[in-house]
């Protein structure tokens, strides 16, 4: 990036008038305010849940203390987000490179606008395709398969859900979900590979592969790291389609084919909060302050990895 | 990368084939049998159900190929290219893998939200409605108000913070605070700004409190980091000769700003509000919380509860009334009806950013 508005002004912000000193005003005044608008949404969240810290919650269900409430959610929230992410980054990955190298030129720019696209498609849309496709699919034909024959690993311990509605289905939605975000940040560092690198690998003799392998992924690591720490954030607080599909239980649990399974923070809060009165929506409110712990973290992390740079990037 | 059909030059040299360069090649000819005996392969799995499973074909044709190719490039080709070909099958075989569920995603909901595509659906609420009938209307008009009220706070302060960050931060310790706090701002998740939202309003008016424009407010802090990221790298774009010029010519600033640079930048900023207001109008959470389901029309966002097109998705699949099918018909016309938006929104920026942009830019 550049530095822009060259210092050549200044001279004539001694003479100018009014109008300048408004529009300056004003455009300080709109930066301020979006520092005002992010201090208040802490301030308030805070203060809305500070009763679920300091109030005894034995009255409620789910846990005498909020630590034993959010445990099971925390680690329902992680738990579905790594399994999306998973599932989506290899695959991601693999379409990126598609667009980027192996798709015909003409094919690459609808291919990457289509891939725009999906990443739009509103969540309550997946979260009704996964119930009402994907589940019973897999409720059908993977789940019985993988308890009989993968039963002996913890994650498939079942017993098989019969409606799908399991973490599984979850993770797999999810990872549908966050695949357009990883491959769009994906493609475009892999188009920005100097042709040189890539000629002078081919040059050496090496297949297609090779080139890509030495040349382009070495290239590409730390945007497509970054890419993924976005498509994380987004799978973490990803609210409807979990919403939707999971059958949720206050448990901890590995198995991700059964019909008990940990909710996540966004979710609970969106099945929740409508029904909720006094001390139980702050306490949502504390749970939805954890989240937002939790993803600031990523996204600080995801903003680090990003500016570490392209390894080898233009000078 | 053309399969060229080349034939060892003589017998005995064939055999001797160690390096990549004598090796012999797999023929055209050959790929195609791998090609088609593997779609046949993936047919045979309608042997066993006697059904047509699509996915299924096209997965098991997809790893029969895999294999094939690499079997066959290893015994004529060696190893490195045979490398080479599984991973192209590989990769072509994700994308064709990740399409199967995206393509579903759409035929589905075209196919389901077409039974219910009807006037009906777009003229009447569902007040008194129990059974089948109803529609949408009073969902489609608090989406149009509550999207237009986000959009109408967040581009002035989203675009005014971009000009300040552009045009007057110049590195200052607040300009850098501030493009730290729009990062942070991208990452919060959508149900937290409708907790927020909520928070604030119950300040305000007491527990309980729905109403069309607290759900404008959650969507506002969705967009307008957007909209200021977009708009910032649209400004960025726009070269510094301009400026000079303008500014050497003797014009105040905030005229080169008006006159100058917003001109040269507006398609692509024009683009990202587009953009942004495709993102957050499928924004179900933030407003289920805030907005909250009503059964009525509600023109009046500052009073009462106000029903959004994805809020009604959800509630008419979850709690579909009497006759389930007659809710989840009307849940995949409003997804259909949210996904049109989308695109409309997606292909008019498109169209817009090409229409607007100023000569001699790009």
């Amino acid at each position: 990036m550049t530095e822009s508005s060259p210092s050549l002004s200044e001279p004539i912000a001694q003479t100018s008038k009014l109008g300048d000193r408004l529009f300056g005003g004003t455009s300080k005044g709109a930066g301020i305010l979006i520092l005002v608008t992010l201090a208040a949404v802490s301030l308030f969240l805070i203060s809305e849940a500070w009763p679920a810290f300091t109030t005894d919650l034995t009255d409620l269900d789910g846990g005498d203390t909020f630590f034993q409430y959010v445990l099971p959610l925390v680690f329902g929230t992680i738990w579905a987000s790594f399994l999306a992410l998973t599932i989506a980054l290899p695959l991601a990955v693999a379409v990126a490179l598609f667009i980027s190298h192996y798709a015909p030129r003409r094919m690459a720019s609808t291919l990457g606008y289509f891939v725009d696209l999906l990443a739009a498609i509103p969540s309550v849309v997946f979260g009704l395709w996964g119930i009402t496709v994907l589940a019973p699919i897999l409720a059908r034909s993977i789940y019985p398969w993988l308890e009989e024959n993968l039963g002996f690993l913890p994650f498939f311990a079942g017993p098989a859900s019969t409606s799908g509605r399991t973490m599984m289905t979850a993770a797999i939605v999810l990872s549908v979900m966050v695949l357009p975000i990883i491959t769009a940040i994906s493609r475009e560092v892999f188009l920005q590979t100097p042709r040189l690198h890539e000629e002078a690998s081919l040059a050496l003799g090496a297949t297609k592969w090779e080139m890509i392998s030495q040349a382009v992924l070495p290239y590409g690591r730390s945007g497509v790291v970054s890419g993924a720490m976005l498509g994380l954030g987004r799978a973490l607080g990803e609210t409807m389609a979990v919403a939707i599909i999971l059958s949720p239980a206050d448990l901890i649990t590995f198995n991700v084919i059964s019909n008990q399974n940990p909710n996540t923070i966004a979710s609970n809060i969106a099945l929740k909060f409508p029904e909720s009165s006094g001390l139980e929506v702050n306490r949502l409110i504390a749970t939805g302050l954890v989240l937002f712990l939790i993803t600031f973290i990523v996204n600080v992390f995801a903003r680090r990895v990003a500016d570490s740079g392209f390894s080898g990037a233009e000078g | 990368m053309t399969l060229l059909e080349v034939e060892p030059s003589s017998p005995e040299r064939s055999r001797h084939q160690k390096s990549s360069i004598t090796a012999g090649q797999l023929g055209r000819k050959w790929h195609i049998v791998i090609v088609v005996s593997s779609i046949l392969v993936g047919a045979l799995t309608w042997v066993p159900t006697g059904s047509v499973n699509w996915a299924r074909w096209v997965i098991v044709a997809l790893v029969t190929y895999c294999v094939g190719v690499y079997v066959a490039a290893r015994l004529v080709e060696g190893r490195r290219k045979a490398m080479d070909r599984l991973m192209t099958a590989l990769i072509t075989g994700a994308f064709a893998l990740v399409s199967l569920p995206l393509i579903s995603v759409v035929w589905t909901v075209v196919e389901r939200g077409s039974s219910r595509f009807d006037v009906e659906f777009f003229t009447s609420s569902m007040r008194g409605v129990v059974g089948e009938g109803g529609g949408a209307y009073h969902a489609i008009v608090g989406t149009l108000i509550v999207t237009a009220l986000a959009t109408a706070m967040s581009v002035p302060v989203g675009l005014f913070t971009a000009i300040y960050l552009v045009e007057y931060g110049n590195g200052r310790r607040l300009a850098r605070a501030i493009a730290t706090m729009v990062d942070v701002m991208t990452g919060i998740p959508s149900i937290v700004a409708g907790l927020f939202a909520y928070a604030v309003f119950v300040a305000a008016f007491g527990p309980g409190a729905r109403s069309g424009i607290a759900g404008a407010v959650a969507l506002t802090v969705l967009m307008t980091p957007v909209v200021v990221r977009s708009s910032e790298e649209m400004l960025r774009l726009v070269p510094n000769e301009l400026r000079e010029a303008a500014t050497a010519l003797g014009v105040p600033k905030w005229k080169v700003i008006v006159k100058v640079v917003l001109p040269t930048a507006i398609s692509g900023i024009i683009t990202g509000i587009m953009l942004a207001i495709a993102r957050v109008i499928g924004e179900t959470a933030p407003l289920l919380v805030t907005a909250g389901i009503a059964q009525g029309v509600n023109w009046n966002p500052f009073d009462g509860r106000m029903t959004t097109l994805p809020v009604y998705t959800y509630y008419q699949y979850v709690q579909p009334g009497v006759p389930p099918d007659a809710g989840q018909d009307r849940a995949w016309t409003a997804a259909l009806t949210l996904m049109l938006i989308v695109m409309a929104l997606f292909t008019l920026a498109r169209i817009l950013s090409t229409v607007l942009q100023p000569k001699g830019l790009k």
